[in-house]
C-alpha cells in the first residue's frame, strides 16, 4: 500500500478569500473516487514545508493577508523553486499568482518582490477586473471561472499563458492572455473555485503527480455530467 | 418587482430641485412630507421599491430625517454588520415596544439611508414631527457611516463581519473600518460583539464612548466559527471582554442567557442558534438604551414570542406543507444555517441566485460545508447558479434529486414532492424575494405590498 497522495494547501488561513478549498477539495475528491488516497496538508506561516507534498495549491488573499505571509514566503521561495524546477506540479491562484511572480509594484511605487517562480510581474491597476470569464486553451478547452483583481500581470519570455481571453480581463486586460504556466506550475486569476469548473486543469495535474509518484498513470473516466451543466451556466452569466 | 434605480417615472433633477417659496421650517417640512408622499403614493402604484420616495426627498432637503430624528426622547439607535440585521432589529424593536417604548424601525429590506427616509415620510405628521421614543434602525455598513454623518446615532450595535459580496463590498477589513466609523460618530454607548475579533478591536477605538459586550460561553464558541476560523487551525478568537449578556446554552428552541448576574432560560419562537446569538445583542442593546429601566420578566416574555422576521426563518403554510425560508448569503452564515436546522424529516430545497444583490461571484459556495447534508440528501436544487450549486454538492458527496433552475416551477415541484413534510428552503437574497412573492400568490402574507 502506498502513502497516501499529499495535496499542499500553501497559507489556507491568510490566504482563502475566493473559495479557494475548492480546488483542494477537488483534487482530493477526484483522486478518492478513482480508488487513491488523498491528504490535504495545511502550510501555515512559520510551519516546516513538507517536502514530501505531491501537489501544491495556493489561492487568494486580502491586501492584510499577502502582507502577513509575505515573509514567511520569500523565506521559502529557494525550496518553492526547487520544487518547481524538479516538476511539482502547482496551481497558484491570484494573490499567490502574483507573489509567485517576480515582483509587485504597487499604485504608490512600492515594490514587494515576490518569489519568481513563475516569469511574470504585476503592477496595482486603479481600478478592478471583475466579473465572469471565459479563457481558451489548447490543453483544457474553454477555461471558466471569476475573477476580481486590480493588479496588471505581464508575462516574460520564460512564461507562457495558461489560456487567451474569449470574454473578460483576464492577465491585465489588455494583451489577451490569463494565467500563466511553466513545467507543470500554473498560476491563474481565474477562481470561482477553479478546478471543479474545470476539471481537464485538475485531471492534468493529478496525472502529473501520480506519474511522479508511481511512474505512470491512467485515470478513469469520471461521469462530468454535473460538471458541464454548471460550465455552461458560469460561461452564460452575465459578466 | 422593479429595481430601485430603475423606478419608473424618475423625475430629473431640474424638476425635483424646485426653489421652496418659504424657508422657515414649518412649511419646509410640509412641503417635504407632502412631495414625498405624492412620490410614495406614485411608486406604490407603479409598484415600485421603497427608495425611491426618499431620493427624492433627499434632493429636496437633506437635513430632513436629521430634523425629523433628532426630536426622539431616547435618539437613534443603528444596527449594522453583515449577518443578522434583519432579526435583531426586529428583536430590539419588540424589546422596547414591550418595555413600553413607541418605536420608529425602518422596513426590512429598506437597509440603506433613503429606506429610513421613505419609512419616515409614512410616519411623520405634516410638520415632520414623528410620533415615537426611539428609532431603531437596521442600516448596511456604507450607508450607516453615510447616514451616521447626516444623524449621529446614540447608540450603535456592531454584529459582525463577515465574508459577503466580496466583488461588490471588498474586502472584510474595510468593512470592519466602516463599521468602527459608525461607533465613532456614536455619542451615547456602542454594543459590540466580543467574539468576533474584528468587532470586539472597535473597542480600542473608542476611548471616550461607554462600550458594551454580547458574546457566547465558552461551552458553545465551538459552534459558531467566524471567517477565520472556517480555515485553518488554532485560530481561535479569545475573547478579552466581558460579556453584558452572554448567550450560554442551546437546548433545542431554549436559550439562555445570562445578564443582570442571573441565568434566564427562555423558550424562543426564532429558529437556528445564529438567532439566539441575535437575540443576546439585542438584550444588549436594550439594556444600554434602558439602564436601569429594565423589566427583565417582561423583557423575557416578549423575546419568548417574537417570531422570525420575514425569510429568516420564517415559516409560511402553503396548503398544507410547512414552508420554511432560510436567508444564506455568505459561507459563515450558510454554515451556521446548515448546523442550526436539523436536515431530518423535512425536504431540503437550495435556491441560488447570482443576481447584483446576491453575489455575482459563487465562490462563496465553495466555501460552505455541506457535509452534514449527506444523509438524506438534497431534494432540489433551484435558482439562476442551480447547476453550480449541485455541482457544488457533488464535490461533498451529498445527493441532489433534481436541479429546476426556475424558481416558480421549482417551488411547484418541491411543494409536490415533499409529501406532507415540512419544506425548508435555503436561499439567496433575490430567491427569498422572489420564492416569497410565489409564495404570497397562494397564501396572505405579511410585509408584501400590494
Ligand atoms: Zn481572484
Amino acid at each position: 500500500m502506498t502513502d497516501p497522495i499529499r495535496i499542499v494547501h500553501l497559507y489556507p488561513r491568510d490566504m482563502n478569500i475566493y473559495g479557494d478549498h475548492g480546488n483542494v477539495l477537488t483534487l482530493f475528491r477526484r483522486l478518492e473516487w478513482r480508488g487513491y488516497r488523498a491528504e490535504v496538508h495545511e502550510v501555515h506561516r512559520g510551519d516546516p514545508l513538507p517536502i514530501s507534498g505531491d501537489i501544491l495549491v495556493g489561492g487568494g488573499g486580502q491586501d492584510s493577508g499577502q502582507v502577513l505571509v509575505e515573509a514567511d514566503l520569500l523565506a521559502r521561495g529557494p525550496e518553492l523553486r526547487a520544487m518547481a524546477d524538479d516538476g511539482l506540479p502547482m496551481l497558484l491562484v491570484c494573490g499567490l499568482y502574483q507573489m509567485f511572480g517576480h515582483v509587485f509594484r504597487s499604485g504608490g511605487g512600492q515594490v514587494l518582490e515576490g518569489i519568481g517562480v513563475l516569469d511574470v510581474e504585476t503592477v496595482a491597476g486603479a481600478d478592478r477586473l471583475i466579473g465572469n470569464v471565459v479563457a481558451r486553451s489548447a490543453e483544457f478547452g474553454d477555461v471558466i471561472g471569476y475573477e476580481n483583481h486590480s493588479g496588471r500581470t505581464t508575462l516574460g519570455p520564460e512564461a507562457q499563458p495558461l489560456a487567451r481571453v474569449s470574454r473578460g480581463a483576464g492577465n491585465n486586460g489588455s494583451d489577451g492572455t490569463e494565467g500563466a504556466r511553466r513545467d507543470n506550475v500554473i498560476g491563474t486569476y481565474l477562481h470561482g473555485a477553479l478546478l471543479p469548473k474545470n476539471p481537464s486543469i485538475a485531471d492534468r495535474l493529478i496525472s502529473v503527480a501520480l506519474e511522479r509518484r508511481l511512474g505512470s498513470a491512467s485515470l478513469r473516466e469520471l461521469d462530468e455530467s454535473t460538471t458541464e451543466a454548471a460550465r455552461r451556466l458560469a460561461a452564460a452569466r452575465p459578466r | 418587482m422593479t429595481r430601485v434605480t430603475d423606478a419608473p417615472g424618475r423625475p430629473s433633477d431640474a424638476t425635483v430641485r424646485r426653489p421652496h417659496p418659504l424657508p422657515k421650517r414649518p412649511l419646509r417640512n410640509a412641503a417635504t412630507v407632502l412631495i414625498g408622499r405624492g412620490a410614495r403614493f406614485l411608486t406604490r402604484l407603479r409598484g415600485g421599491g421603497t427608495a425611491f420616495p426618499g431620493l427624492i426627498v433627499e434632493h429636496l432637503d437633506r437635513d430632513f430625517a436629521a430634523r425629523a430624528l433628532a426630536q426622539l426622547p431616547y435618539g437613534v439607535v443603528v444596527i449594522s454588520g453583515t449577518n443578522g440585521k434583519t432579526t435583531t432589529t426586529r428583536v430590539v424593536t419588540e424589546l422596547l415596544r414591550g418595555q413600553g417604548l413607541a418605536v420608529f424601525t425602518n422596513p426590512s429590506g429598506s437597509n440603506y439611508s433613503r429606506g429610513v427616509v421613505s419609512a419616515l415620510l409614512g410616519r411623520v405628521d405634516l410638520l415632520g414631527r414623528l410620533d415615537a421614543d426611539v428609532a431603531v434602525l437596521e442600516l448596511d455598513e456604507a450607508h450607516g457611516v453615510l447616514f451616521a454623518d447626516a444623524v449621529p446615532p446614540r447608540f450603535a450595535l456592531l454584529l459582525n463581519v463577515l465574508r459577503d459580496q466580496l466583488d461588490r463590498f471588498g474586502e472584510i477589513d474595510h468593512t470592519a473600518e466602516l463599521l468602527q466609523a459608525i461607533a465613532a460618530r456614536t455619542t451615547g454607548a456602542v454594543v459590540l460583539n466580543r467574539d468576533d475579533r474584528r468587532i470586539a478591536a472597535i473597542a480600542a477605538s473608542l476611548p471616550h464612548t461607554p462600550v458594551r459586550f454580547f458574546g457566547v460561553g465558552a461551552s458553545l464558541a465551538g459552534r459558531f466559527p467566524g471567517d477565520d476560523e472556517m480555515h485553518g487551525r488554532e485560530q481561535q478568537h479569545q475573547a478579552v471582554h466581558d460579556a453584558d449578556v452572554l448567550l450560554t446554552a442551546i437546548d433545542s428552541a431554549r436559550a439562555t442567557f445570562d445578564f443582570d448576574g442571573t441565568s434566564h432560560a427562555v423558550d424562543l419562537r426564532l429558529r437556528g442558534s445564529y438567532n439566539m446569538v441575535n437575540a443576546a445583542a439585542a438584550i444588549a442593546l436594550v439594556r444600554a438604551v434602558l439602564g436601569d429601566g429594565v423589566e427583565d420578566t417582561e423583557l423575557l416574555r416578549t423575546l419568548s414570542a417574537v417570531t422570525p422576521a420575514f425569510g429568516r426563518g420564517e415559516t409560511i403554510e402553503v396548503h398544507g406543507t410547512a414552508v420554511e425560508l432560510v436567508l444564506v448569503k455568505n459561507p459563515a452564515g450558510f454554515r451556521l444555517a446548515i448546523q442550526s436546522f436539523d436536515a431530518a424529516d423535512c425536504a431540503t430545497v437550495i435556491a441560488i441566485n447570482d443576481h447584483d444583490n446576491d453575489s455575482r461571484d459563487v465562490s462563496w459556495l465553495w466555501d460552505v460545508d455541506f457535509g452534514s447534508l449527506r444523509h438524506p440528501g438534497v431534494d432540489l436544487v433551484t435558482g439562476t447558479r442551480a447547476a453550480e450549486m449541485a455541482l457544488r454538492l457533488r464535490y461533498d458527496d451529498v445527493p441532489v434529486a433534481h436541479v429546476e433552475s426556475d424558481l416558480r416551477r421549482a417551488l411547484d415541484r418541491a411543494l409536490a414532492l415533499a409529501g406532507g413534510r415540512p419544506l425548508r428552503i435555503y436561499c439567496t437574497y433575490t430567491a427569498m424575494l422572489q420564492l416569497r412573492r410565489l409564495l404570497a400568490a397562494m397564501t396572505p402574507l405579511e410585509g408584501i405590498d400590494r
